[in-house]
């Protein structure tokens, strides 16, 4: 099972989105290049959809546009914030950061180890599984890759109870990974460690068997391929699966909820929802900043890698 | 694979992370063992060292290759999704929850234990307490020293048990330390206080040790003593006989004038009761089959509504003439960019009544989050501007797959733009399009966040807390669970398992639909 993602990422689009059209101008409309419509013509083929388009982004970005207004407005509170900033003040940062009932940069610390501690252990034994998937013919393979996919169609949580039972128990016995640690919540996580393997096991299908046998024929130890040769040839899908966990970890809450009650074992998620829930209208100025502060690093992200994305998922998609 | 190279790694680094890794499992299992003993933990010690067995077994041999990558990976699956799947199967055939967490035989031992008295001639003991969890919740251990003898003893609700001397360091007729124990100090004591009120260590028949002060305890009689053999708790001062009865969903020992001897009660098996409740219990059902339909409803308007729109501007964004596409796709995947529960939490405060920015800007007075309609409508809108932009970036990965020509023929065949989509484009891109449709419905069956974080499953009537206008199946399940209103664990667990059921159900309906339309092509 895969961590809880904020939408099926792991069963991803396996087509092109931003790639050059390199298909001879496929989709809804070919047409010559854009010079030479003019006018009324222009208007009823290009122009509205400049519109829509327009629309759409104004759509998508106006909770984006409230967030900064929020975030920077000295007062703090649903009754004085408004699309557009009027006035300005760094007021709401300075509480993040020195408020003691409000941890901050705890809680980012907390966040990032948890999300490195996932993508890590996902990504690596998710690779792991998709070698043996892709390299090795045995006996429950294709009952493995088909039950692998079944199981992910149920959500973690789903077993939130057991998990809570089961993780009380550990705590007696071993404390360091009981409730309220970060180490339990990480392992909890780590359920969905091979949440990437058909996205990867896809790319690998398409490197060469004749590199690694090759290498092999050279001395190399399956260990040694698997590290020298393979890992750095899936390099791509390797970042794309790891922001797609990295974006679903941050966003994680409910087993967050459950198992770190502990203001400062906190993750972002819970302790932002913590900040907000006791007043919902008062607090939003601290929410608003904290918010920000954790959503640009994951657009920049999600923006620095966009055409990794779709460049990994769609040449992960092409075989088999 | 049948190469002449050496398989097995015979060079010094990997050998050498193989032999630290291996150790380490061992150690840790090894290191672990003791406390596990002591606490009587079956289940867990089996565990782990089958675990340390299939370790070694892999990766300590030269055989069995692909195991070597799929054990980790596959270990974790089992233990923290498989394990608890079965764990919520079984706990939803019993009654566990909140004044039922202990199993009968620490409940009679409890309440038996709990009517020591304290005769003038009970022996005393000196006592220290130590756990082996936390200081504040146990599990304790009391550690009694004989004051004459200076024989040192472990008492646990089990019973009592000599130690040996060269296991406890005694100092002044205490036991100042144990291996695998922590030594409560006076402070952490006191803390524990309330939990160790009712901490008893029963004897021989009729006797039970109990704390006295913070570092006493007496070895008492009790009044009430438990016959196995005819399963009743007599008290023995007034000669009543207190038998096992079902009241509601629980039993209790009750006397004949019916009353309880204790409150307590314990874990038991009920069979499919809880499931019969859910489906025939008037307000329970009534309360499921209504959430189970706004579930339904709510996962169906979230894939027609997200997939329409990304579909809509997919469409529109998608022709080469266009300039500046790739600006509009990278603003428009913002909403997918941002993690989800700011989002939520976000538009949350957009719909206050009063102040909320949707009110304040179409300058309308609706009552979003308390009344059970516009809280559904709220919910919907929301979940569509979190997912358009996903099923933007499927069709039109989706429409740039779909060749050119297909549609250029269309066309010169006489069919207009719209029909060569409809019959067309449309059936083409829903061939690859349909099985994510079906994954988001399965995911948004499930959406607990878009809910908790949105309305809390709220707006709830006076007459009904449990039970709210947006609640949808799983976060009513999480409510019943971890609920304010004392946790019904047993019966959440069979909401779980249904959940589970038809969650699979849904899985096996999208293979067979995926399968269904490749056939197609």
């Amino acid at each position: 099972m895969s961590t809880p993602t904020s939408y099926p990422q792991d069963l991803a689009p396996e087509e092109s989105v931003d790639e050059p059209d390199t298909t001879g101008g496929a989709g809804r409309t070919t047409g010559p290049p854009p010079r030479g419509l003019k006018g009324r013509r222009w208007w009823s083929e290009v122009g509205w959809r400049h519109v829509v388009g327009v629309v759409a982004c104004l759509w998508a970005l106006f909770p984006v546009a409230y967030i900064v207004s929020a975030a920077f407005n000295p007062l703090g509170t649903v009754v004085s914030t408004s699309l557009i900033p009027r006035s300005f003040s760094l007021g709401n940062f300075e509480e993040l950061f020195s408020s003691p009932s409000v941890p901050f940069g705890r809680w980012a610390l907390n966040t990032l180890v948890v999300c490195t501690a996932v993508v890590l252990v996902q990504i690596l034994f998710s690779a792991f599984a998709a070698y043996a998937f892709s390299r090795f013919r045995f006996r429950g393979r294709r009952g493995g890759l088909l039950a692998l996919l079944l199981i992910q169609m149920f959500p973690q949580f789903l077993a939130a109870v057991a998990l809570f039972t089961l993780f009380t128990d550990f705590g007696e016995v071993v404390p360091a990974i009981g409730l309220n640690t970060l180490a339990g919540y990480v392992l909890v996580l780590s359920g969905g460690a091979l949440g990437q393997v058909w996205l990867i096991k896809g790319f690998f299908d398409s490197v060469p068997r004749s590199l690694d046998e090759a290498a092999m024929m050279d001395g190399a130890s399956h260990v040694q391929t698997f590290f020298r040769i393979i890992l750095p040839l899936v390099r791509p899908i390797l970042a794309v699966s790891g922001l797609l966990v990295f974006v679903a970890t941050i966003a994680e809450f409910l087993l967050a909820s459950i198992f770190l009650t502990e203001t400062s074992q906190k993750t972002l998620a819970t302790g932002l929802y913590g900040l907000i829930d006791g007043d919902r209208s008062n607090n939003l100025g601290v929410f608003a900043a904290g918010a920000l502060l954790t959503a640009i690093p994951v657009i920049l992200l999600f923006l620095f890698l966009q055409r990794y994305i779709v460049g990994g998922i769609t040449a992960g998609g092409v075989k088999e | 694979m049948a190469l002449a190279t050496p398989t097995g790694s015979t060079r010094p680094l990997p050998l050498l992370v193989k032999v630290l890794g291996l150790g380490t499992a061992v150690g840790v299992a090894a290191a672990l063992t003791p406390t596990l003993l002591l606490q009587d933990q079956w289940f867990f010690l089996v565990g782990l060292w089958v675990i340390v067995a299939l370790l070694v077994a892999t990766y300590a041999t030269g055989r069995a290759l692909p195991a070597k990558y799929l054990l980790p990976g596959t270990l974790l699956l089992t233990l923290f999704v498989v394990v608890p799947i079965v764990m919520t199967v079984q706990t939803s055939f019993t009654n566990y929850g909140d004044g039922t967490r202990t199993s009968k035989e620490e409940t009679v031992a409890q309440i038996v234990g709990s009517s020591v008295r304290q005769t003038p001639d009970a022996p005393r003991y000196n006592l220290t307490v130590g756990t082996t969890g936390s200081t504040t919740d146990g599990p304790f251990t009391f550690f009694l020293v004989d004051p004459e003898t200076e024989a040192a003893f472990a008492g646990t609700p089990e019973g009592l048990e000599e130690l040996d001397p060269d296991a406890v360091t005694l100092e002044g007729g205490f036991v100042r330390a144990a291996d695998g124990y922590e030594i409560l100090t006076g402070v952490q004591l006191n803390d524990a206080g309330p939990a160790l009120q009712d901490f008893t260590v029963p004897t021989d028949d009729g006797t039970a040790i109990r704390q006295l002060g913070i570092s006493q305890a007496f070895e008492g009689t009790t009044t009430l003593q438990y016959d196995e053999a005819a399963d009743t708790i007599t008290d023995t001062e007034t000669g009543t006989v207190y038998t096992v009865q079902q009241q509601g969903d629980r039993e209790y020992f009750v006397s004949p004038d019916g009353e309880r001897v204790s409150d307590q009660s314990w874990t038991a098996n009920v069979g499919f009761r809880n499931y019969v409740e859910i489906l025939t219990d008037s307000r329970i059902s009534s309360d499921f089959l209504r959430i189970f339909a706004w579930t339904v409803a709510f996962a169906t308007l979230s894939v027609v509504t997200t997939f329409g729109l990304g579909l809509l501007l997919a469409v529109t964004l998608n022709d080469a003439r266009l300039r500046g596409q790739k600006v509009y796709r990278a603003l428009l995947i913002m909403p997918y960019a941002i993690p989800g529960f700011i989002s939520l939490l976000l538009w949350a405060s957009f719909y206050n009544r009063d102040f909320g920015l949707i009110n304040d800007v179409t300058g309308l007075d609706v009552n979003w989050l308390g009344d059970a309609t516009m809280a559904k409508v709220a919910v919907v809108i929301t979940n569509l501007w979190m997912g358009f932009p996903y099923m933007f970036l499927v069709c039109t990965g989706a429409l740039q797959a779909i060749p050119g020509d297909l549609q250029e023929a269309a066309r010169l065949d006489g069919a207009s733009g719209w029909d060569g989509f409809r019959r067309i484009t449309f059936p083409l891109l829903l061939v690859t399009v349909a099985p994510l449709l079906v994954a988001t419905f399965a995911f948004n069956f499930n959406n607990y966040n878009a809910i908790a974080l949105l309305t809390e499953g709220g707006p709830y009537s006076p007459d009904n807390p449990t039970a709210g206008g947006t609640d949808i199946l799983i976060s009513y399940t999480i409510r019943l669970a971890f609920g304010a209103g004392g946790a019904q664990i047993g019966f959440a667990s069979a909401v779980s398992v249904l959940l589970f059921v038809i969650t699979g159900v849904i899985a096996a309906l999208q293979f067979r639909a995926t399968r269904a339309l490749e056939d197609v092509n």
